[in-house]
């Protein structure tokens, strides 16, 4: 994966060394002198680089790492992750929407279900995709694979990356809200594993709509949050401007969402990002989907049902006066 | 203007401002100019045009529930500021003043009490609080009074205004969604009714939770209601957005609504909803 073609503003000086190195091979190539030390350098001064940059990430450069144009989507996983994916559409009321895809697959041979939010690699997909911003339709089709994931037994793997549900006007004539606010209430419910993944972005209510799950967690680059940093800017600081500062006001970094509860646990990725290497990208993600699984396919259903329960009940900060009035 | 000097003025207007704040209010529908005192004693209704103003939540619950039996639940849950969060003016503050300014303390008020001798839960949400926007503390007192509704099987009743959830409170506010929806389903599986009452305006998250889960969704006239803001839309799509667009109106015709009621007939509505459902009949 060539991920050169595009330069996020704080990976400049990493492209530049990159650079360096790359005419220096080919210097040596060309006149033959041998240059390994100097090449040795510079491959030390990168690896140094990087890992002071990919360390300490603001939160508004994880926001952009986690919308590079590269990063790995839900069927980059789905395909490096699972074997015999068969993609199931639509949702038997109005129309397929391909900003969410789901369907059944094998993963190490045990059948599961994986539903994931699904984004353009360039702007002719991106179109069909709606940017990864589901309609109705796409929760509804969620919910009607959940469902047959139930009857049948399979556990439930869903992948979140959406900057929100489309706020357009058939999202609305046709109930999005409504929609989201069924599979809210209707995952709470499901008699089977639910595992969700945070993969990039985790749009507010468009993400929670298949998010609700036994085992919650994220990659390392991603945020989960309830408004994207430019609509919070655009509200609180009457400026879209601001989202660097509404990324960080906002407290939605995974280490931030694992101190509130609120996902379980943080999947690292590969140096630099997960679009450097999807494979290892994807051997993390799996390793943790399997665990899981392990874990909580050892539930029976009512302990399972009541750990969710008491999982989303718990959640929320706020202060219980000892005194009534 | 150099030429003429400076303008000088001799008549007097009277300004806007000059009209009493507390004695008049204009309708937006209308423009007809209306008592406080007689929009106060018609609920907040103009009495011709039959605009609803907003009705702040105990006036609501006062106007629901049989007289004198209301009993609030809950009073001693608050906000908190778990992200420490700040913008142009920090959160602690905001919620501050917004309970110096409605005399209440966060967006839910909760209880039990009864509609036509038939027992319910009830919460109501309070526009004037922050936009009765979803925060930690609503969300669990919302939840209460479900789990209230599921342990003494009482009809659940929450009538909904909101501009969504509270972004002050990050991904936790979100969380409230869940945690409300879920109580509901729990609701549901022991078959006691729920009805979800919108009024101007309920959006975003919380339409995308509790307030479009009713077994029945009653809306007063003309609310705004909806997932995205209108602006937003708009922006988004370059569209011009439908006539009555996101107007309860709307939803009615496009099925999510079941009824629109009139803030004065809300009471018998919900009343003959709950003994149809066999809540008279509770022992």
């Amino acid at each position: 994966m060539d991920h050169t073609t595009y330069t996020l503003e704080f990976e400049k000086p990493l492209r530049e060394l990159e650079k360096q190195l790359i005419a220096l091979q080919q210097v040596s190539e060309e006149t033959k002198v041998d240059v390994s030390q100097e090449i040795k350098a510079i491959e030390s001064k990168l690896e140094l680089l990087k890992s002071n940059i990919y360390s300490d990430l603001s939160p508004w450069q994880r926001v952009q790492l986690c919308r590079h144009p590269k990063r790995p989507y839900s069927l980059d996983y789905i395909e490096r992750i699972s074997t015999d994916f068969e993609e199931l559409h639509g949702d038997r009321r109005f129309k397929d929407d391909p900003a969410i895809v789901g369907g059944t697959a094998l993963l190490d041979g045990e059948p599961v279900m994986i539903i994931g939010q699904q984004k353009g690699r360039n702007t002719k997909d991106n179109l069909k995709r709606n940017f990864g911003c589901p309609n109705p339709e796409g929760y509804r089709k969620a919910m009607r694979l959940m469902k047959m994931a139930e009857k049948f037994n399979m556990p439930i793997i869903t992948l979140v990356d959406t900057p929100g549900a489309y706020p357009g006007i058939g999202a609305e004539e046709r109930h999005v809200a409504e929609a989201i606010a069924v599979n809210i209430r209707d995952m709470s419910t499901l008699k089977v594993p639910i595992i969700t993944i945070v993969i990039g972005e985790g749009g507010s209510g468009g993400a929670l709509g298949i998010a609700v799950a036994d085992s919650v967690m994220i990659l390392e680059n991603s945020y989960y949050s309830v408004i994207s940093p430019e609509g919070c800017a655009a509200i609180l600081w009457k400026d879209r401007a601001a989202a660097p500062q509404a990324a960080k006001a906002l407290k939605f970094s995974p280490t931030n969402l694992k101190e509130f509860g609120v996902v379980d646990d943080i999947i690292s990725e590969p140096a630099g990002g997960a679009h450097r290497d999807y494979d290892l990208a994807a051997k993390h993600l799996k390793n943790e989907i399997k665990s899981n699984l392990t874990r909580l396919k050892k539930l029976s259903t009512k302990s399972l049902l009541d750990k969710r329960y008491k999982k989303f009940r718990n959640m929320g900060i706020f202060e219980e006066l000892t005194e009534t009035n | 203007m150099a030429i003429f000097g400076k303008p000088q003025y001799s008549t007097v207007t009277v300004k806007k401002k000059d009209i009493p704040k507390d004695v008049w209010t204009k309708c937006p529908k209308t423009n007809e100019i209306i008592y406080n005192r007689v929009l106060k004693e018609n609920l907040m209704v103009v009495p011709n045009s039959d605009y609803h103003f907003p009705l702040d939540a105990r006036s609501r619950i006062s106007s629901l529930l049989d007289e004198g039996s209301f009993k609030e639940q809950d009073t001693n849950i608050r906000s908190l500021d778990p992200l420490n969060f700040t913008a142009t003016a920090n959160y602690k503050d905001k919620v501050k003043q917004n309970q110096k300014k409605t005399n209440e303390t966060d967006t839910v008020i909760s209880g039990e009490g009864t509609i036509q001798n038939m027992p319910v839960n009830i919460a109501v949400m309070d526009f004037r609080f922050m936009g009765a926007s979803l925060g930690s503390a609503a969300g669990e007192k919302i939840t209460r009074a479900i789990e209230n509704g599921c342990k003494n099987k009482n009809p659940v009743i929450i009538i909904s205004a909101s501009g969504g959830a509270r972004m002050q409170e990050g991904i936790l506010s979100l969380m409230q969604l869940a945690k409300t929806s879920a109580a509901l389903a729990k609701l549901s599986e022991l078959k006691v009714p729920f009805i979800s009452i919108l009024t101007n305006p309920t959006m975003a998250g919380v339409m995308a939770s509790y307030a479009s889960l009713g077994d029945v969704i009653l809306a007063e006239p003309e609310a705004l209601i909806g997932f995205a803001g209108p602006r937003v839309i708009k922006e988004t799509t370059q569209q011009d957005l439908p006539k009555g667009f996101q107007t309860s109106e709307f939803l009615l015709e496009h099925g999510l609504v079941d009824k629109i009621v009139h803030r004065h007939k809300m009471r018998d509505t919900v009343g003959r909803l709950l003994t149809a459902f066999g809540s008279g009949k509770a022992s």
